[in-house]
């Protein structure tokens, strides 16, 4: 397999740098060199469905600009400079700093200086984010674990109803926002309380305090974020609910929500009051999509391929097969998941339903998954499910094709979720809206 | 002059080949002064936002090119910035009538073991790969922090390659920490482009010009019709064969210094193609002055004169009434260097006061040494004096400016800075074409863009409403300047 990577879905460890711009009133300081928070920027948020710079991203974004002198002879006091400053001018609750791939190569011992800061009260952290380190889900892990390690304090009691939610990434999904509150919208559905911790009115740094204080953790994806709750578990006890798939739909999101209740010993009766409405909700629509469905079928996508993250590949592969009736193409998982979750990731492609399997293909190169795309044969159009870098491959082959996960350059996204009830309706919208479209 | 060694695959920094600056306050004419007499210093922040790398001008100037490919040497963070590109490309594809499809750009993906055993061999994979997959008639190589760092010999990978793959392969030393100012990236590249695409002359072609630009709509074409010239529009939506030509023009013109410097002087040291040596076309005096100077070059004086009459008669009356409705209003500028003097430029020619500027940079000189393209000197002896920052994009200025001075309006060109000014309520856009004012027509549009965004301030006095500036009560009470150190 090759190692170069065409048209990427991911980025580096740095990248983390919107995970702190997901805290409300969090100010990243990245130590690294002139160009890289604005890259990241732009291509994790900006020209990701054009999320904007928020409180204090983009532009606004606390940097050392490494130049040449930094490398020579070490940046340490450049960054206590660039620290000093940043406490004096930037209004925020906690300060991380993140280091690039110079403070990293060139050894600046970033913690030495950062703990200085944190001796004296200061609310601030360091992560190591050197980019040849690592994609930006570890990027993120390891912005949460240095918050984990470095900021919080154990609780002395627990709170009963709080649920800690790690599941998709800010910024990295471009559908974040949307998707979070909609978890925390069933979770609170149930009876419980979610700590979402990203995102507007998550509640910044007294959420993140709480974070000791919850009677679990909620893991809602297929790896990313494990770590979090392993390591949450080790520090503060916390036990931790692993819940693989993101539940897109009626079907999904009843086993989800089914599953969480038997985690969090709620009444039976909860669970079933809440998830009734939701489900007569979800199917009052899709019958009312039902003639569409039967009577427009002659150009339906006969198969869907999915280019995406392991979240979106496996929840809308399971979405699409459990829901819709649909059959899966070659899957695509692009977000490079650690080898030991690859068997089982495998394994669920291959049990979308009894009769149903599909073959992934663990790749986040543009040139080779469009070459295994290509190599396909197509008896009617397919629906290609990805990025904005896919849609010249789907012209190509004929397909139809929705932009959902990053670079989304075709789309301006707000606060649209796909997780859910209501989520599963949106991307029926979305993904029929996309077919329809051809014509006109 | 021995300012173009092809030889070498690098060459020194803006910093130190112009003495260029990216801190700076004070006004147009002091800057110009000092510049002219060789006095300026740079005096560094000790406290910085984020700047710009010349990685990502290098990247997206060669991405453009529609039959090259770019192998980005670096970590896959260095590649964040290639779904801009891309997006940049489709834009500009449909301005210019062709088929919008996906830019040519592949990452070497550098990782901890390259880091420790060195990514030579990812590199070739991946110029390999390149070339497979999209046939280009040439690759370039952007290098990156982490490749200089661990110490890499790009050179001999992309040397050995261009012999087995047969076409051209080209480094650009594009590192991120080699340069504060960014714009080195577009030196670098076009090096690249000198060393490894442009040819000596076979002919010459008297009637074609080189326009340095952008993106851009193409606004060249008709106006050089009158002239009786052709365009030759590069880098950005040329292709590999007009480049190999660039020697056999009968001049280079430019719309902004700051980008196209090196090439522009490049081709005139090293095959003669002498370079139209002017104040950029923004602001009559800017315009006239540039078409004066192209006609001299390409001896076509008498048809410029005609040109410049017809052109001024065109918009007189419109220009009348622009100016009438604009009396009094107030402009900050926040832009790169030379085009930042050309929008300035722009808005006293409409009647409007700039009451604020800031310029990411400042080159005190150009590559080609001349005077007669100083476009801030121009902008100062026929438009007056303006306050003069050079912020290097830190927005935590920019704002303690812009609250200060509260402007009618505040105009951009560069991503990412003018949502600060949209926050506290200034009617703000962005122009993203950089031939939207340009000329005499130009200015009629601009002009009324700016009436427009004034007009109807009502989505920028909500976002004043209900946003909040990232930024301590102290820190907006402070001297903007504040965090500017000593010369050095």
């Amino acid at each position: 397999m090759s190692t170069t990577i065409e048209q990427p879905r991911q980025f580096c460890t740095l990248g983390g740098q919107q995970s702190v711009l997901a805290i409300e009133r969090a100010i990243p300081i990245v130590h690294g060199g002139p160009g890289c928070s604005a890259k990241l920027f732009g291509g994790m948020a900006f020209f990701n469905g054009f999320q904007g710079s928020g409180y204090a991203g983009g532009n606004a974004i606390v940097g050392t600009n490494s130049c040449e002198q930094d490398i020579v002879f070490g940046g340490e006091d450049r960054l206590r400079q660039v620290i000093d400053g940043a406490l004096k001018v930037m209004d925020g609750d906690l300060f991380v700093v993140l280091t690039g791939c110079t403070a990293d190569l060139v050894g600046d011992d970033t913690a030495t200086v950062v703990n200085e800061y944190r001796e004296r009260g200061i609310p601030i952290v360091h992560a190591s984010t050197g980019g040849f380190k690592g994609y930006n889900y570890l990027g993120h892990e390891l912005v949460v674990r240095a918050i984990i390690d470095q900021y919080l304090e154990p609780a002395p009691e627990k709170i009963p109803p709080l649920v800690n939610v790690w599941s998709v990434l800010p910024y990295q999904d471009t559908f974040w926002a949307g998707n979070l509150r909609a978890i925390r919208q069933l979770i609170e559905g149930l009876g419980l309380q979610a700590n979402i911790l990203f995102g507007h009115d998550s509640g910044g740094v007294a959420a993140w305090k709480k974070v000791p204080a919850a009677a679990f953790n909620l893991v809602l994806s297929p790896w990313s974020g494990v770590a979090i709750a392993q390591r949450l578990e080790e520090r503060f006890g916390t036990p931790y609910l692993h819940h693989p798939i993101l539940p897109i739909g009626a079907v999904e999101t009843t086993r989800f929500l089914r599953a969480v209740g038997e985690f969090a010993h709620l009444p039976q009766a909860t669970v079933d009051r809440y998830v009734e409405k939701q489900e007569a909700h979800f199917y009052h629509y899709l019958d009312r999509a039902a003639d569409f469905f039967m009577e427009m079928c002659w150009d339906l996508p006969a198969r869907f391929i999915n280019i995406s993250d392991s979240f979106y590949s496996l929840g809308i592969s399971r979405f699409l097969v459990n829901e819709l009736g649909l059959l899966p193409g070659h899957q695509f998982v692009t977000d490079a998941p650690p080898e030991e979750y690859r068997p089982i990731l495998s394994q669920q492609f291959a049990s979308l339903a009894p009769k149903v399997s599909a073959e992934v293909t663990f790749s986040h190169d543009g040139g080779e998954i469009a070459r295994i795309i290509k190599s396909g044969t197509y008896s009617d159009p397919p629906l290609i499910i990805g990025t904005s870098w896919d849609r010249d491959l789907a012209k190509q082959i004929g397909g139809y094709h929705l932009s959902i996960a990053l670079p989304i350059t075709d789309r301006l996204v707000l606060d649209r979720s796909y997780v859910g009830y209501e989520g599963g309706l949106r991307l029926i919208e979305d993904i029929y809206g996309a077919v329809l479209a051809r014509y006109f | 002059m021995t300012l173009i060694n092809l030889k070498n695959s690098n060459i020194q920094a803006r910093e130190h080949r112009l003495g260029s600056i990216v801190s700076y306050e004070g006004s147009a004419s002091d800057l110009a002064q000092k510049s002219r007499t060789g006095s300026l210093q740079d005096r560094p922040r000790s406290f910085t936002q984020v700047s710009s790398c010349s990685s990502s001008c290098a990247i997206c100037l060669l991405s453009l090119i529609q039959d090259a490919a770019v192998v980005n040497h670096a970590p896959l963070g260095c590649a964040a910035d290639f779904s801009m590109f891309n997006l940049t490309n489709r834009f500009g594809q449909v301005k210019r009538g062709l088929t919008s499809a996906n830019a040519h750009l592949v990452s070497s993906n550098l990782t901890e073991s390259d880091a420790v055993f060195g990514g030579s061999a990812k590199l070739e994979q991946a110029l390999r790969d390149a070339h497979a997959r999209f046939n280009p008639k040439a690759l370039f190589v952007t290098a990156s922090c982490a490749s200089a760092i661990t110490g890499e010999d790009i050179d001999a990978v992309a040397d050995r390659l261009e012999t087995e793959l047969g076409i051209p392969i080209a480094v650009v030393h594009c590192e991120g920490f080699r340069s504060k100012v960014w714009t080195t990236g577009f030196d670098v590249a076009y090096h690249a482009i000198l060393r490894k695409i442009v040819k000596p002359p076979r002919t010459k072609h008297p009637e074609l010009v080189n326009v340095i630009t952008f993106w851009g709509e193409d606004v060249f074409t008709e106006l050089f019709g009158k002239l009786g010239l052709i365009p030759n529009l590069i880098v950005p939506f040329s292709n590999i064969e007009q480049l190999s030509h660039l020697s056999e023009s009968a001049a280079t013109v430019q719309m902004c210094s700051t980008l196209g410097t090196y090439l522009a002087a490049g081709l005139e040291s090293l095959y003669g193609v002498p370079e139209v040596k002017a104040p950029p076309p923004y602001g009559m005096a800017g315009a006239d002055a540039w078409l004066r100077a192209l006609g001299r070059t390409v001896g076509k004086e008498t048809e410029v004169e005609a040109l410049i009459v017809s052109e001024r008669e065109a918009i007189a009356p419109a220009l009348a009434e622009l100016r009438k409705e604009l009396k009094g209003l107030t402009g900050y500028v926040a832009a790169g260097s030379v085009h930042g003097h050309s929008t300035a430029a722009i808005l006293a020619e409409l009647g409007m006061k700039v009451v604020g500027s800031c310029f990411w940079h400042h080159d005190p000189k150009f590559d080609n040494q001349d005077a007669a393209a100083d476009s801030l000197q121009h902008l100062v002896e026929n438009y007056g004096d303006i306050p003069v920052s050079i912020c290097n994009k830190q927005t935590y200025e920019v704002v303690n400016q812009l609250r200060r001075l509260k402007p009618d309006v505040f105009i951009v060109r560069h991503p990412g800075m003018a949502v600060w000014g949209g926050k506290l309520g200034i009617p703000t856009f962005l122009v993203e074409d950089e031939h939207f004012g340009l000329g005499y027509r130009g200015l009629l549009r601009y002009g009324r863009k700016i009436a427009d965004a004034v007009n109807n301030p009502a989505f920028f006095q909500h976002l004043a409403q209900h946003t909040r500036v990232p930024y301590t009560d102290w820190w907006l009470r402070q001297g903007s300047f504040t965090f500017l150190g000593a010369e050095e």
